[in-house]
């Protein structure tokens, strides 16, 4: 178009010219220039005919695929990963439980107790927690998620309510609300997916059951072939082994490295080591003193916690369906440094505190056929080396502090379960639960867990 | 103890900093067919990793650490879509910290989001098994579905790499001309197989069997990812000894006991397709994936 405008410009102004002043070299500058719109016309012309026969090329070979690809295929042109909005899901679990020992005595020997989440739950049949889910991204940086716990006692409680960024690149994300700590490997799992009733001794004694984190985390995943994450958290710390406190600033903090990859096309695994550090200020629980007179005792210091965790994985092929192997250990060590004070609503004395205990449970669950798998755990704490200073100082008798008296608590879990389909579960458990210092538990669990709504993703 | 921490995390970075900065758009394809056309169309401009292997069953993998690695560095994801991959996806792309393959970006491309989908459920409750509300899933095994999706790859792989355009332009005419030609070869081959009866285990085989006309009789799970029971697999033999189908398939991922116990009772042989690239050791890519299912078919059917 442009080329054929300034042709016409051009021919118009040389007769013009041509008539007006006709100065022989003008005409030929004239010429030349026209020569060189001629050339460079006749090359976009050969270049438009080279583009149309490829066109044409390409028309056929796709025109001769005989269905043309329809026009809007499917509802949401981002496909599935944009479908649900918000995606939800609820799940429901219960049990039945018949326990040899009355529940309301449980204790883990040795250790000071970490809150209402220990023990195999009540007797006889329980409805467990039902979780309902919400979860989206929010615009194109953040995605949320809600998950609310009910409880059987009717009582609703927010289980995780997390921002977590989908926009920073590089391998950063950043994660912020409530959420479950990335210590260790089972921590950050819900409770549906764990592949028994309850959480190995080591959890409950050391992070009361599993850790929930007020705060912000940041992770970092490497550039590399290899599985490289680094994680970075802090909160108001005032769960377990925590309290609030009366301060600005965070309490304390976490830092985590996981490590994993593949080992063949069948088998996979993944290790980590996590280090966790809170204050706790008045942390108080309830024991009974040498005269038989229940006090409240309070712990005030720093605790720290260290997980060692690893993983492994294999199915043949990597296709669980008709049989899987997982075998998974952590051990924790956690070391609590500053003072007890005894009988804090009564006598009221205090001393140094510090203690060095540790726990390891090993456990492995194999799917013999297909929706069947069954599952072996040992757990093993450590009470490990307690000084209490108002006993090493002759203030009091050891026998005032009897929950922290030296011991071993150990356990041993059995767990078969058939999962009808990938939305329902049925389990039985049987244990033999050696927590209290002098009386075992057997412990026979019946449980369900069902999902409905959004399809979940699990973590690995 | 928090330095220990920042020594690794330095060291990690200063690997990073160090590692050549590779210039091929780095692919991870949820399959080995979506990791075979990524390969045709995008030849040496593209780096494609396979997140599973043509033995796994999609519905069923494990968000391995491996694959976590491999999405954060990934800058387009290939998945099938349509709900296949949900049970894995989500986590690794969640986990990449990668904002160039959030869905919705142009870093990740579904397959089934090119297609009209077939068995598309009117009404959907999970009663009726594992149905995926937006139709079918297993898209692959209509070859039509591959120019399709290798249609949009293309403009996909242009958009994301705009320096190779003109590249994956030239690589994508060439390879509908060779899709095309290989087209008419099979579905001249494949004419005996119309209205061919056959069994199949998972509703995994709806796009052969629509392409190449074979009739379904009958699905060895009672409802899609629901085994059969006893009851049923006895229902089943009485049905199909009275009308015998003409072949049992399977796909090389299944386990081969319940279509090899149904043959024995109601005497049809199975054939054993490759259902994947790499599926069967002739199956070896696109082209080969085809040729292989047809020679075992019509090897069957002689």
């Amino acid at each position: 178009m442009n080329a054929r405008i300034r042709i016409a410009l051009a021919m118009v102004l040389a007769g013009t010219l041509n008539v007006s002043i006709a100065r022989a070299d003008d005409v030929a500058a004239l010429r030349a220039e026209l020569d060189g719109l001629k050339s460079e016309y006749a090359a976009r012309v050969q270049a438009l005919e080279a583009r149309i026969q490829q066109l044409e090329a390409q028309a056929a070979a796709v025109a001769s695929a005989p269905p043309p690809p329809p026009p809007a295929p499917v509802a949401s042109a981002g496909g599935a990963g944009t479908a649900f909005n918000p995606a939800m899901s609820v799940i429901l679990a219960g049990t039945y439980a018949h326990l040899s020992q009355d529940p309301a005595t449980y204790r883990i020997a040795g250790f000071i107790p970490s809150g209402p989440a220990v023990g195999p739950g009540d007797r006889s049949f329980n409805l467990g927690e039902s979780e309902l889910t919400l979860a989206a991204n929010v615009d194109p940086y953040f995605y949320a998620n809600l998950t609310a716990s009910i409880a059987a006692d009717d009582t609703v409680s927010v289980e995780e309510a997390y921002f977590r960024t989908t926009h920073l690149s590089n391998g950063f994300t950043i994660k912020g609300g409530r959420f479950f700590s990335g210590i260790g490997y089972l921590n950050d799992i819900h409770a549906h997916a764990w592949d028994f009733v309850d959480q190995p001794l080591a959890y409950q004694a050391f992070l009361g059951g599993q850790l929930a984190e007020d705060g912000l985390q940041a992770k970092w995943l490497a550039p590399t072939d290899i599985f490289l994450e680094v994680g970075l958290e802090t909160g108001n710390g005032d769960r377990f082994p925590g309290t609030r406190r009366a301060e600005n600033g965070p309490n304390g903090g976490a830092a985590f490295v996981h490590i994993g990859n593949d080992l063949g096309d069948s088998a996979s695994w993944r290790a980590g080591v996590s280090f966790l550090n809170r204050d706790a200020e008045r942390r108080s629980y309830a024991d009974v003193e040498a005269g038989g007179a229940p006090v409240i005792n309070a712990f005030t210091g720093t605790s720290r916690i260290w997980v060692v965790d690893t993983t492994f994985k294999w199915a043949p092929h990597g296709n669980p369906t008709e049989h899987l192997l997982k075998v998974q250990a952590e051990y924790l060590h956690r070391t609590e440094d500053g003072t007890l004070l005894f009988d804090s609503t009564g006598a009221a004395l205090n001393g140094d505190y510090r203690s060095g205990q540790s726990g390891w449970y090993v456990q492995g669950v194999y799917g013999f056929r297909p929706r069947w798998r069954t599952g072996l755990r040992y757990d093993y704490l450590d009470a490990g080396s307690t000084r209490i200073g108002l006993v090493t100082d002759g203030g009091i008798a050891a026998s005032n502090f009897p929950l922290l008296a030296s011991a071993s608590p150990r356990r041993i879990s059995w767990m078969l379960d058939w999962s009808p389909s990938e939305f329902s579960r049925l389990r039985g458990q049987i244990a033999w639960d050696d927590a209290r210092a002098n009386a075992r538990d057997h412990q026979l669990l019946l449980q369900y867990l069902y999902s409905i709504g959004a399809h979940g993703a699990h973590k690995f | 103890m928090l330095h220990r921490f920042a020594r690794i995390l330095a060291v990690a970075l200063s690997l990073a900093a160090v590692a050549p900065a590779e210039a091929a758009l780095k692919v991870l394809a949820t399959t080995p067919d979506w990791a075979a056309l990524a390969t045709e169309l995008g030849g040496e401009r593209v780096n494609v990793y396979a997140a599973t292997n043509p033995f796994q069953d999609v519905h069923r993998v494990e968000a391995k650490p491996s694959l976590v690695a491999r999405a954060r560095s990934a800058d387009l994801v290939f998945a099938t879509g349509a709900e296949l991959e949900v049970g894995w996806l989500p986590v690794l792309i969640q986990e990449s910290g990668n904002s160039h393959i959030q869905p919705g970006s142009p870093g990740y491309f579904e397959a089934a989001a090119q297609l009209r989908l077939l068995e598309v459920p009117s009404s959907v409750d999970r009663s009726m098994g594992d149905v995926h509300p937006q139709g079918n899933p297993h898209v692959q095994l209509d070859p039509h579905n591959i120019a399709t999706v290798a249609l949009a790859l293309t403009t996909r792989l242009a958009t994301l790499d705009p320096a190779g355009a003109a590249y994956y332009q030239a690589r994508g005419t060439e390879f509908q001309a060779k899709w095309q030609q290989a087209l008419v070869r099979w579905e001249t081959r494949a004419a005996p197989l119309k209205g061919v009866t056959v069994v199949v285990i998972h509703k995994d085989q709806v796009y052969l069997c629509h392409w190449l006309g074979l009739r379904e009789v009958a699905a060895i799970e009672p409802k899609p990812g629901v085994p059969p029971s006893a009851g049923y697999l006895a229902e089943l033999v009485t049905k199909l000894t009275a009308a015998p189908p003409k072949l049992i398939l399977r796909n090389a991922y299944n386990d081969p006991k319940a279509v090899e116990w149904l043959s024995g009772k109601i005497n049809v042989p199975v054939v054993m397709l490759p259902f994947s690239v790499g599926g069967t050791p002739e199956a070896k890519d696109l082209i080969g994936l085809f040729d292989d299912t047809l020679n075992r078919l019509l090897g069957a059917t002689k």
